[in-house]
């Protein structure tokens, strides 16, 4: 049953995608659906009018997404039965070649990113329809959108099923192709096409690193098989099973975006549609953690405490190096894109606490820092989703991404503004919403550090834990500067002035979906935790140190006296004090609120260019954080008549990742310099191609003889 | 009764909290030659405050109206869970010192808003400045705090308080880094002489009064105290945690009053000190107070390191 679940899930995503094909094939639909009820003359004139050649993309459009959500309710009742259940499924497809059947296996691990999976599509199932009603038929077709759509979310479902290597790697570049051309949908600009492109190398590349893992276990595996059983069996020496870790890590690092691997998610998540980038961005990357968690505590199994180290200390950087590059985006869509980075590094480094905790022998420890880790993915997908659809929102209403051309937005987008502040709040790691209790779980988790005997993990664990506190107070910083400036303050640029709320209901929704789901877990995170402890179970073999650890109301993972968290009971006391103070000062009707003038410290004439822009925002910790990037600060002064007077001033700021200039930017100068001694042997002239040819053939022929 | 206790302390709490203000003042005046207003002249002022009209800018949204009452309520529930004249308390065990943490980061959350919403200078300016000063002080914060749960192995305020009167008086070099740590922090956090000068408006360094300038009336009243509070939660977590004694153990109405002569001895003293140290030191640049607060974190550090070297059991 879970599994026919899962198998519809897959099944409607892929048809939501060949349903977009249909939309410029209008006569041919409704011929054929007369066809099919020829005897019905009534329906046909409903189907005529419903189809009418008109509102006709319309309704495919719609169809599609409606497709795509019924795959997404699907997938939710899979991924939430599957956890409940913890069963594992597995089946056998004969597809492929005759003699290498798909393995399909089913488990709660699976079952986790399904459900992460089917919630994100359900909301843009919900979003969908609004956002690409205005789209340009002509310029960017939807079939393409929809098609490839619909191959990429089924990829991703394939890839949580897949249970051998090959399977497993077609699901995967099925995933990374489709999202391909999802990313070079706008391909006008020639930087959406850049983009793209560098999204395509390094998605192979990534690619590359993963089937060599694979490789390196399955020539210790049992005959050489890639079934996911085989490997998890096969005997493996410490070295290879750790060059195998290595590989799986940069493979799926690179996915997931990791500090040096994540150049081409900055790149690639602005330039998709907004419903695309939130897929991108709050479901891809967690396959990509899936496809690591399986590789290493799945199939690898025997886990060593050095390979927690390094993803602690690659999860460190990537958690700073994303947020502090995040701060300085003026775009919007970067800003989120590099706020993926810094939660995925968070989730990373959360895994690497839980392998050091497992290698250690402390398997419920383990079990807790995996829980955090789990937990701190779904919550990602579900705020980071939140983000990019408002995002799109925003795009749309003010038609620019640049944060500085905001402002004011909180009057005229009521609603969405309310929405994205709880989006805000949630991955600012605020107490009564979710990213804070997954934070929160992580912090008891190194707090257990003591029962380890190695006095440098011993030291080591708690400056990763002050780094993650550090790394929550950026995002705080950042996310307060991103809502300010875009939605308080007084309008920056014309667009902004006019903007207004967005109308279609449906946009809306998914965002409240979204929003409330923040709200639920951060106020019963036990919900989910008690599910996510099956996972642990299931997968390390070990629960939670606490087994009554996850009640609706207390939330005690090691033990009662060690640590606890009532979310309900903090709500409730929140309310009264918060009740008592509002009711106490407003009991007094003589004194209601004066509206009047900024005071403008008696000079008069405010303006909108006088507010902090988010560069001004963020100028303290360009000054203090002044290594991480490259700076290129520009200020023109034109001098006046009179001495020391200025008429104009014009300051240009421009911030750049490190590691384009430091890593990938020598890489390309090498393979450049490599293509020209290459190229040296091509001349161009018919005869020295010819006698290549002829001593090719001769020293052929001498092997041979 | 346990419950009712945790009331009481609550609010005993909240209405102390304008009396310890007006005590640092009339310290800071009788040290710097000045006649010193009464300690209850910040009960004046908010009784004064709650009774005005409030001005709200025309170009204030809903966000500035609610802020002030979000942050006082963000930084009572802080209040609550912080044991004040007896260790027991309940209500510590509904929220750990991490999410402690995490109210004061709410609380700051909106008021670094509030500071952004109406759109002049002076709010950016110091919502910017806050949310630096705040970032680089929540880790060494934090380093302080781990320090001190690692020792007790407890999150739980309560028990934590608890384990360290149970030891009695033990020389911890790790307790002396993280308490310099944590008094580094606290004079940063609650935007004292040398980070940020609470007596002044109108200058170009404020912090915490550049935000709150378009506020008035019941408004101001309600940050006003919250700060107030903030100021007395720093006081009260550095005497409470690291010189524990005097704290009822038993719910006897004796060793309660006990407890309240003792916390209220307590907290003279750090204000005395504060008052002392403020009127020694110039308010320092901006951007010197990023090695102040790094200097707080290796302290954090130190002590942490001490702890995990010289004292972990083994």
């Amino acid at each position: 049953m879970i599994l026919f679940l899962a198998y519809a899930a897959v099944w409607f995503s892929f048809l939501s995608g060949l349903l977009a094909l249909l939309i410029r094939q209008h006569h041919s639909v409704i011929k054929l659906l007369h066809y099919c009820c020829r005897k019905q003359p009534a329906w046909q004139q409903h189907l005529d009018n419903w189809l009418a050649q008109a509102v006709y993309p319309q309704r495919i459009q719609q169809l599609s997404f409606i497709l795509m959500g019924v795959a997404g309710v699907f997938a939710i009742s899979a991924g939430v039965s599957g956890l409940m259940s913890q069963t594992i499924i597995t089946d056998q497809l004969s597809l492929g070649l005759p003699w290498l059947p798909w393995h399909v296996r089913f488990d709660s691990l699976s079952a986790l990113f399904y459900l992460i999976i089917g919630i994100a599509i359900l909301a843009v199932s919900c979003y969908g329809p609004g956002y690409v009603k205005d789209n340009n038929e002509q310029d960017h077709p939807f079939a393409i959108l929809g098609l490839f759509s619909g191959l990429f979310i089924s990829g991703m479902f394939l890839v949580l099923l897949a249970d051998d290597a090959f399977f497993f790697m077609i699901a995967w570049e099925l995933m990374s192709v489709a999202s391909y051309f999802l990313v070079a949908f706008q391909h006008e600009n020639s930087a959406n096409r850049r983009a793209a492109f560098i999204y395509l190398i390094m998605a192979e590349v990534g690619a590359i690193a993963i089937i060599l893992a694979f490789g390196v276990l399955a020539s210790f595996s049992e005959g050489g098989t890639f079934t996911f059983d085989a490997l998890r069996n096969a005997p493996l020496s410490t070295t290879w099973a750790s060059v195998a870790f290595v590989l799986a890590l940069i493979g799926f690092g690179m996915k997931a975006g990791l500090v040096p691997l994540h150049v081409w998610l900055p790149e690639a998540h602005p330039v998709a549609p907004s419903h695309i980038s939130a897929l991108m961005s709050g479901v891809m990357l967690k396959v990509a953690v899936y496809g690591l968690i399986r590789f290493s505590f799945d199939l690898l199994g025997d886990i060593h405490w050095q390979w927690g180290v390094a993803l602690m200390i690659l999860g460190a950087i990537s958690a700073l190096g994303g947020i502090l590059y995040a701060m300085m985006q003026p775009n919007l869509k970067r800003l989120l894109a590099y706020s993926s980075v810094e939660n995925i590094g968070i989730i990373f480094m959360v895994l690497g606490l839980s392998m050091i905790f497992l290698a250690k022998g402390h398997s419920n420890l383990a079990a807790l820092a995996f829980v955090a880790a789990l937990f701190h993915a779904f919550n990602h997908a579900l705020f980071k989703n939140l983000l990019f659809l408002g995002a799109g929102i925003i795009q749309h209403q003010v038609h620019s991404l640049n944060i500085d051309d905001m402002g004011g937005l909180i009057k005229r987008m009521p609603h969405t503004s309310k929405l994205f502040l709880i989006a805000c709040m949630s991955i600012s790691s605020l107490p009564l919403f979710n990213g804070f209790v997954s934070e929160w779980l992580a912090f008891q988790a190194a707090l257990q550090v003591g029962v380890l005997d190695n006095a440098v993990l011993r030291s080591l664990i708690p400056v990763m834990a002050a780094a993650l506190a550090l790394t929550a107070a950026l995002a705080a910083a950042c996310f307060v500067k991103l809502f300010g400036v875009m939605f308080l303050g007084l309008p920056r640029s014309r667009q902004a002035e006019k903007a207004e709320e967005i109308q279609d209901k449906g946009m809306l929704a998914s965002l409240s979906l979204l929003a409330g789901l923040c709200f639920l877990f951060g106020i019963f995170p036990g919900l989910m935790i008690n599910l996510l402890e099956n996972v642990a179970v299931q997968t390390l073999g070990y629960g939670l140190p606490n087994s009554t650890a996850a009640g609706w109301l207390w939330l005690a993972p090691v033990s009662m006296q060690q640590a606890s968290y009532a979310a309900p009971i903090v709500l409730i006391l929140a309310l009264i004090a918060g009740g008592i103070s509002f009711h106490y000062l407003r009991r007094d009707p003589a004194v209601k609120l004066r509206q009047s003038d900024t005071w403008d410290c008696g000079f008069g004439g405010l303006t909108p260019r006088m507010q902090y822009t988010s560069s001004a925002f963020t100028m303290p910790f360009r000054r203090i954080f002044s290594g991480v990037w490259r700076i290129d600060e520009k200020i023109d002064k034109k001098a006046g008549a009179m001495p020391l007077q200025v008429t104009d001033i014009h300051y240009q700021l421009h911030v750049e990742d490190h590691s384009w200039s430091k890593i990938y930017q020598p890489i390309e100068r090498s393979v450049n310099r490599i293509a020209r001694l290459v190229s040296r042997m091509q001349t161009g002239n018919i005869r020295v191609y010819l006698s290549y040819s002829f001593f090719t053939l001769i020293f052929l022929l001498w092997v041979v003889s | 009764m346990n419950i009712l206790l945790a009331i009481l302390q609550t609010l005993l709490f909240i209405s102390l909290a304008p009396l310890l203000a007006g005590w640092i003042k009339c310290c800071k005046c009788y040290l710097q030659n000045r006649k010193a207003p009464s300690p209850l002249q910040p009960y004046r002022d908010l009784l004064k405050l709650t009774h005005k009209q409030p001005v709200v800018s025309k170009d204030a949204s809903w966000l500035f109206v609610i802020a002030p009452y979000i942050i006082f309520s963000a930084t009572a529930l802080a209040v609550t869970v912080i044991p004040l004249i007896a260790v027991d308390l309940p209500t510590a065990a509904s929220a750990d010192v991490i999410v402690l943490v995490g109210f004061l980061a709410f609380a700051r959350f909106f008021l670094v808003l509030a500071g952004l919403d109406v759109g002049t200078a002076f709010g950016g300016m110091g919502a910017s400045r806050e949310m630096t000063i705040s970032s680089m002080a929540e880790p060494a914060m934090l380093m302080a705090i781990f320090t001190i749960t690692m020792t007790a192995s407890t999150t739980n305020l309560s028990f934590a308080i608890e384990h360290i009167m149970q030891e009695g008086l033990v020389l911890r070099p790790s307790f002396i880094f993280a308490l310099l740590a944590l008094i580094l922090v606290a004079v940063a956090e609650t935007g004292r002489i040398p980070v940020d000068n609470p007596a002044t408006h109108l200058e170009l360094t404020m912090i915490h009064e550049a935000m709150i300038l378009e506020y008035s009336g019941r408004h101001l009243a309600l940050i006003e105290w919250a700060s107030q509070l903030k100021l007395m939660l720093y006081g009260v977590l550095i005497a409470n945690i690291f010189f524990p004694w005097g704290m009822a153990e038993t719910l006897t109405l004796s060793a309660l009053g006990y407890g309240l002569l003792a916390i209220m001895g307590k907290l003279g003293i750090l204000a005395v000190l504060l008052a002392v140290s403020e009127t020694l030191f110039a308010k320092m640049r901006l951007f010197r107070v990023q090695e102040f607060l790094s200097f707080a974190y290796l302290l954090g550090l130190l002590g942490m390191l001490s702890h995990i070297i010289l004292e972990a059991s083994r």
